[in-house]
């Protein structure tokens, strides 16, 4: 394969996606249908969006480094846990220096921190990307081994208990909602979004990294620099984490090791729904944010059920990710039906 | 086969690190060779080395399993609850555990098998499904056994006394389970057309298929293989702790993953050895329970879990990329 039919391919691809768009967009005028006639009263209240919006960042950015993974061909199960321990790293940080309030370089402090926890998350990638990489194990090994480091890593420095008492300017900056209709982790969400999206459409690398996903060893032949690309993707995908944990450790002003641990599976069907090739070399950000819109409106609503346990999200999260798995493979099969 | 062979085997070298490990452990706490102690971690190892032989099989064929611990839970809670008046033999606990886990193991292998889904995506999906439903549906919680069930988790086969730290040990009834299920994975892989077949796939679908191995039913085999055996295993999982509690199976995938990294499966499927996979979950059967011996926190338990299934991964992928450098190189010689 040369790079000219790869670029056709790639043009293909991109076609085929907005068919699955557009298909996305008709599931998310149906789910906001049904949930503001199952319940009206609660749903429509532009609180609820609001708490929405502030709520699905924390899982949405992860979807995205999940979904950068999956694209290019791997596939990264160590986010949430990257997100916990650079947010427990940052805690700790902040918890050293600026015990409370009163300190007149809590500012300061605050940013450093933040700068630590991206620092964190950019090692954490760099390391996936080194061993996936460099090392050749396959992704998801990889960072199956990586998730129990990290994990064990934020237990250690944590003794297993939670983390609290972070200056309260940091929680207060990161809940405060801008100009009245913004949020601030839904500013970062959105800068995250449109940052990937510019990286994945706009950019050489970008394009790269679909060729990667398509078939890694076209791409090499292609005179691409797979390793370098793929250690920059998990990299990429270590600073979304690190993101979003800051955005976690805000929502409740203390960090634990073992938070969100579900988070994993849902980042899965969020870019499974959102139209990421699980083999790789397909999705766009836009599928990946109506997805996770389409689940925070299911969420929500069901959350508004006082009868219904929480524990029928688990059901319903599984069972959602299978069957879109399997209309996405007969709508793949007829439309190679078609073509022949 | 002859001692070069020997060495070039990374079970091997899990053995040589195992038994180092286990002489570092007396060396720092004068306890590891005693009667009880090996008894205990005879029973720890129970559970954990019947999960590890499924996921070898699901490996070894080019998957991966990680909704047993899932299933294993939900067909310990519904049969200890669900059979709570039922005073029949103890083999029909089993067997209803067995069947339960085998119909959810069948969705598994059809998913995978007829859709050619990803294992790992796949088995996420049933995992939570399946957590769901024994959280949501039935409202798992810690409940008590039944009398034919805790009858069987109270005998033993025999106990240790250990004089010096006043400690007795029993060795449960269920570790003869674990000696007859290792010699019915043994005569499966190596003396059926099936366990072939297994290998067959795992080394290369399409080769296999056009050989005239039937892919799907193969599939369906193995993952129902697993799951009959993760609801078999939740049973006697609560009758050996005595009690039903639903969450405490949860993490055992990774370990498990671990255990089969670490004795030698293949990374790209096809081999993989029972031996192999026993000495990698005894390996961190032991280590678990003997880190507090050597004074280290139990803390620390996930960073080593982790760390040895990178070095483990590591280990064999970079054998795997040096062989091929070498074909290449030859071939240009």
């Amino acid at each position: 394969m040369n790079v000219k039919s790869c670029k056709a391919s790639i043009h293909s691809l991109l076609k085929t996606d907005d068919k699955n768009f557009i298909r996305l967009l008709y599931v998310l005028i149906a789910v906001f249908l049904l949930c503001a006639i199952v319940k009206p009263e609660t749903f429509l209240q532009i609180s609820n969006f609001q708490s929405m919006a502030a709520i699905f960042p924390e899982f949405g950015i992860l979807s995205l480094g999940i979904s950068l993974s999956l694209i290019s061909g791997g596939m990264d199960l160590s986010v949430v846990f990257i997100a916990n321990l650079s947010a427990i790293i940052a805690a700790k940080f902040m918890l050293a220096l600026a015990p409370d309030d009163s300190s007149p370089y809590t500012l300061l402090i605050i940013i450093a921190a933040i700068m630590v926890s991206l620092l964190v998350g950019i090692i954490c990638g760099l390391f996936n990307g080194f061993l996936i990489a460099k090392i050749k194990i396959p992704a998801m090994l990889a960072t199956i081994g990586t998730q129990q480091m990290f994990w064990g890593l934020a237990i250690v420095l944590t003794g297993g208990s939670s983390l609290s008492g972070m200056p309260e300017l940091y929680s207060t900056v990161m809940n405060s909602t801008l100009f009245n209709f913004l949020p601030v982790s839904l500013l970062i969400f959105i800068i995250c979004a449109t940052a990937l999206s510019i990286f994945l459409s706009k950019t050489r690398y970008g394009s790269e990294i679909y060729l990667i996903g398509t078939n890694a060893k076209a791409s090499k032949y292609a005179g691409i620099n797979n390793d370098q690309l793929t250690i920059l993707t998990y990299v990429i995908s270590g600073v979304f984490s690190a993101l979003a944990g800051l955005v976690m450790m805000a929502g409740s002003n203390s960090c634990r090791a073992d938070y969100g641990e579900s988070y994993t599976m849902q980042c899965v069907l969020i870019a499974v729904m959102g139209g990421v090739n699980p083999n790789g070399g397909f999705g766009n950000v836009k599928g990946i944010v109506t997805a996770i819109v389409i689940l925070q409106f299911l969420s929500s609503t069901l959350n508004m059920f006082e009868n219904i346990s929480n524990f029928y999200r688990d059901v319903i999260w599984g069972a959602a990710l299978i069957i879109v798995l399997i209309v996405n493979y007969i709508i793949n099969q007829r439309r190679e039906a078609a073509a022949k | 086969m002859n001692v070069k062979n020997l060495f070039k085997r990374t079970e091997t070298y899990i053995l040589i690190a195992l038994l180092l490990f286990c002489f570092l452990v007396q060396a720092c706490s004068g306890q590891f060779f005693t009667g009880n102690n090996l008894v205990d971690d005879a029973r720890a190892l129970t559970i954990l080395a019947m999960f590890a032989l499924g996921e070898m099989i699901v490996m070894v064929s080019g998957g991966i399993d990680v909704s047993f611990p899932a299933i294993a839970a939900l067909s310990m809670y519904l049969v200890s609850t669900k059979m709570y008046d039922f005073h029949g033999n103890i083999i029909i606990f089993f067997l209803a555990g067995a069947l339960l886990g085998f119909i959810m193991g069948a969705l598994n292998g059809f998913l995978i098998g007829r859709f050619h889904f990803i294992p790992l995506i796949v088995t996420l999906g049933t995992s939570s499904l399946y957590t769901g439903i024994m959280q949501g549906v039935f409202a798992s919680h810690e409940s008590v056994l039944p009398q034919t069930m805790l009858d069987f988790g109270n005998a033993k086969l025999f106990s240790v006394y250990n004089p010096k730290s006043k400690l007795n040990s029993n060795m449960p009834v269920s570790f003869l389970f674990l000696l007859a299920l290792i010699v019915l994975v043994w005569f499966l892989l190596r003396h059926t057309k099936l366990g072939r077949g297994i290998y067959a796939i795992g080394g290369d679908m399409n080769s296999a298929r056009r050989a005239g191995f039937n892919v799907f039913h193969i599939q369906m085999f193995i993952y129902c293989f697993c799951g009959a055996l993760a609801g078999f295993v939740g049973v006697t999982r609560a009758c050996m702790m005595l009690d039903c509690d639903p969450t405490n199976m949860v993490g055992m995938d990774m370990t498990c993953i671990a255990a089969c990294v670490l004795g030698g499966i293949s990374l790209s499927g096809g081999s993989g050895t029972i031996t192999g996979t026993l000495i990698g979950v005894t390996f961190l059967s032991i280590m678990s329970n003997s880190l507090i011996l050597i004074g280290v926190s139990t803390y620390w338990e996930k960073v080593f879990t982790g760390l040895i299934i990178i070095i483990g991964t590591g280990i064999s992928a970079y054998q795997v990329t040096r062989k091929n450098s070498k074909t290449v190189s030859n071939a240009l010689n």
